[in-house]
């Protein structure tokens, strides 16, 4: 049977890395759950044992359900019926799955009926569903908003939602308004505290909801009248089963087509705040974004998985002039090229994955004990590390599955360009990841701190100190080459004392970075693995490559060079 | 109500995917190079007792399965999937069983688990196809038997309304429990493995298995019962010896012939009417068709 777990050797590469030790023995708090669930782990074996067993039935469920409806999903795409979304027939199928398999929730404690897994193993689902189909993997991917009633809500909160999001039921995130897209801070929607019936109602437009009629709603309202600003906004909690909210229409999408996006209008909807006044969005909605970034990394490693797939089998068996298209330099460059920067990316988004563990696991314990001084020292390293990598992959992962897709598309030659193939669905699947939780350009706005304070390069200088086979450390010399271009390109930039400069070669800066630390993370994993040698060299010439040309186009740019671009 | 269901399940041979050493040079299977699964047949029957079970709380789904050690492995893959438990039959004196003494052997074991409402299993195994075994138990233990089902309709008073799959349709009948009923590959797909089911029971052992892997297992199963896979060998059944395995078995393979397409002429018909009349009277001419 097809699974997309067990065909992908990389996926248990990742769930067996070294700090999975440290990350097991925070999450399961000394393997206290034992006594009482009877799935809870016995010890760090048992966990990584459960992590791949489970991971393994998402796998299947990956392949054999998700993957096979995902053109007819596409085609038919989900409708409104009496103000309800009917999902397409196969999301159907695969939700209803999903949730008699109990995979809904897992990171949830499992006091409420989660799995109480790490952020790892959960990831790693995500990337596999979106692998099968990515529109299903948003509505899959939504449960992990109740992560954020878990960090910031209330004991009532708690017990009504989680229970109810690990039996299944999904999660929708209420941001964006028609006049509040990337900037948030103007929305509008209107919550007002009854103080009789002491509840809060909603009145107002959401835009471009994704799952916009969940069961479960965070709503981002204006709680503070007279407010226009971000300090004005709260969470609120909208239950669907109020039934006080209209699905105004679907959009009509290029890809996802499978994940309903909804225009939502908000008619006096109760609604419950989460967690206190006016931190909505300096907060929460931070909280719950970056979360949804690391989901759409996930996603977009999965796409960029699909799409390399996809190119690998066709150029196979494609023949032309008397060979497979495979065996020409033009094509099988590319491929190698889809390969290596899939490996990276997906390194880049496992690192990630566990720094979130860590600091969100210190956050847990620390709401029932003092965290000791060196555990504070700890929390507060992991957890600005996790908000400098997770732009960093956010903007890596979401490019590179549009750039893999596209050189699919072209592997692919005319039929690439015809609806016969998967690819054409897969391209147009991606292209929505460097747009929304945030578009690549924002991703640059929140990574450039990363740059100027230097947190980045000490991390950079960090993976550089780590004790590694000599036999690699030929790609040392080259990465800490490149690394000295970066810091002196981030000095020049620095040096010139001006701030629309300094946003002018953002993204150049970012992305040196991101490369520098992709390719260490390639030559750590094949410390540990040998069959990431290659793939490690490959990817440190492609970046070579692409670093010294920033560094040329930095060197030669003049603050009064602006003028020109300015339109 | 809830139900007391026997599945009868058994670890075959992958013969969907096989490839040229498939078969050994004396005609046998080589089960070396085929990787061991659950019968797909029984899979079906396994879903129909979840759903049963699903339906009247407080039913309980056992698998009943005669094999090798490894054949273990298809009890926890059933409790992966909802199933309570089950019983693997296991003893040298069973092996080289055909299909009567496969069924004297598990007949004696459902006897054994009486009382019973339910046994349910696939028509066939891919590696025999003969669809004998169920009808045999039943017969055996003497309970009737509805085969091909396809789905099971309904359960009132005792009385089970089963669909039954038929080459050129379908008929609805309705049998009394206790009864044996053969799904049809046709039923509902089983369920996939289930992720909390799948941690609770991954560590379900026979004692020979745990034995095996030199773990203290007195411990581990006094804390946690539910682990143990229950084994019974030829001891446990108090069998006439004769009729088991081998030596119970008349049926004996006299040869067996690989069909290799030869021929070599090809005909190339146009649709026009006159070239359809040849096809038709060529293929009526051969009996394959008519």
């Amino acid at each position: 049977m097809a699974n997309f777990y067990t065909d992908n050797k990389s996926l248990k590469f990742h769930l067996q890395h070294p700090l999975m030790q440290k990350i097991v023995k925070l999450k399961e708090n000394n393997f206290a759950d034992a006594e009482k669930f009877d799935y809870a782990p016995q010890d760090f074996e048992d966990t990584i044992d459960s992590y791949e067993k489970v991971v393994e039935i998402v796998g299947d469920l990956s392949a054999n359900i998700i993957a096979p409806y995902a053109e007819s999903v596409d085609q038919e795409g989900p409708k409104i019926v009496n103000n309800e979304v009917i999902y397409a027939e196969g999301t159907r199928k695969g939700l209803e799955a999903f949730q008699k398999a109990e995979l809904m929730g897992m990171s949830l404690p499992r006091e409420y009926g989660g799995l109480n897994f790490s952020t790892v193993p959960y990831i790693m689902a995500g990337e596999i569903t979106a692998r099968a189909d990515a529109a299903f993997c948003n509505i899959f991917g939504l449960q992990d908003c109740a992560e954020t009633i878990l960090e910031f809500g209330d004991d009532y909160l708690k017990q009504k939602y989680l229970t109810r999001v690990c039996a299944g039921e999904t999660c929708a995130m209420d941001l964006t308004e028609p006049d509040a897209g990337s900037d948030l801070g103007a929305v509008q929607l209107k919550a007002t505290y009854d103080a009789d019936k002491k509840q809060w109602f909603l009145n107002g437009v959401k835009r471009f909801i994704t799952n916009g009629d969940a069961d479960v709603n965070f709503v981002l309202a204006r709680t503070e009248e007279g407010t226009s600003d971000a300090r004005g906004l709260s969470l609120l909690m909208y239950d669907r089963n109020d039934k006080r909210v209209i699905v105004r229409r679907l959009e009509n999408k290029l890809g996802i087509k499978g994940s309903p996006t909804c225009e939502l209008v908000f008619k006096n909807a109760p609604a419950e705040l989460c967690g206190d006044r006016k931190m909505g969005l300096i907060k929460y909605i931070m909280f719950l974004m970056n979360g949804a970034r690391l989901g759409i990394g996930a996603q977009s490693v999965g796409l960029c998985e699909a799409a390399y797939r996809e190119a690998l089998a066709y150029a196979q068996e494609r023949q032309q002039f008397k060979k497979p298209i495979i065996q020409f330099p033009a094509v099988y460059e590319l491929i190698t090229n889809m390969k290596v920067r899939t490996q990276a990316v997906r390194s880049l988004l496992y690192e990630t994955a566990r720094y979130v563990d860590i600091y969100k696991s210190y956050n847990i314990i620390a709401k029932k004990r003092d965290l000791s001084k060196e555990e504070k020292i700890e929390a507060r390293h992991y957890s600005r590390l996790a908000d400098m990598f997770t732009p960093l992959t956010k903007l890596f992962s979401s490019e590179y599955a549009n750039s893999i897709a596209y050189d699919s598309l072209q592997v692919h030659g005319g039929s690439g360009f015809m609806k016969d193939y998967p690819i054409e669905r897969i391209y147009r699947d991606a292209r929505i990841t460097s747009i929304y939780e945030g578009t690549t350009q924002l991703q640059v706005v929140a990574a450039i701190r990363g740059v100027t304070t230097g947190g980045l390069l000490a991390q950079i200088q960090a993976y550089e100190s780590e004790t590694i086979d000599p036999r690699l450390d030929y790609l040392r010399v080259t990465l800490a080459e490149l690394t000295h271009d970066y810091a002196q390109a981030v000095e020049l930039v620095k040096d010139k004392k001006d701030n629309e400069y300094l946003d002018f070669h953002a993204r150049r800066l970012v992305e040196m970075a991101g490369n520098i630390i992709m390719g260490y993370l390639l030559v750590l994993d094949a410390n540990r693995d040998e069959e990431y040698h290659d793939s490690a060299k490959v990817f440190i010439k492609l970046i070579y490559a692409e670093n010294k040309q920033k560094s040329v186009y930095i060197e030669q740019s003049e603050v009064k060079d602006l003028g020109q671009y300015k339109i | 109500m809830g139900l007391k269901i026997l599945v009868l399940a058994k670890q075959v041979p992958d013969t969907r995917n096989v490839g040229q050493d498939a078969m050994k040079s004396d005609g046998t299977v080589n089960r070396a190079v085929l990787p061991a699964i659950f019968n797909p047949e029984d899979l079906n029957a396994l879903e129909q007792a979840l759903q049963i079970k699903d339906t009247f709380p407080g039913t309980t789904v056992k698998i009943v399965t005669m094999g090798p050690p490894r054949a273990a492995e298809i009890i926890r893959e059933s409790m992966y999937r909802g199933a309570d438990g089950g019983y693997l039959l296991t003893d040298r004196a069973f092996a080289g069983a055909d299909t009567l003494a496969t069924s004297y052997t598990i007949s004696l074991a459902v006897k054994k688990l009486a009382p019973f409402d339910l046994i349910l299993s696939g028509r066939q195994a891919i590696d025999g196809d003969t669809a004998q075994v169920g009808p045999q138990v039943a017969d055996k233990v003497g309970i009737p038997q509805i085969t091909y089902a396809e789905e099971i309709v309904s359960i009132k008073n005792k009385e089970v309304t089963v669909k039954r799959r038929l080459e050129k349709g379908y008929e609805i009948v309705k049998a009394q429990m206790p009864l044996l009923i053969t799904v049809h590959g046709s039923a509902a797909e089983c369920r996939s493995r289930n992720s909390k089911l799948t941690m609770k029971y991954k560590h379900a052992r026979t004692i020979s298995e745990l034995q095996a892997a030199a773990m203290d297992y007195e411990d581990i199963l006094k804390s946690r019962p539910y682990l143990h896979i229950k084994e019974w060998t030829a001891g446990d059944l108090n069998p006439e010896n004769s009729l088991l395995g081998l030596s119970g078995s008349p049926t004996k393979v006299k040869n067996i012939q690989n069909v290799v397409f030869k021929a070599k002429e090809t005909v190339s018909l146009t649709a026009e009417d006159k070239d359809i009349d040849f096809l038709m009277r060529e293929l009526i001419s051969n009996h394959i068709v008519g």
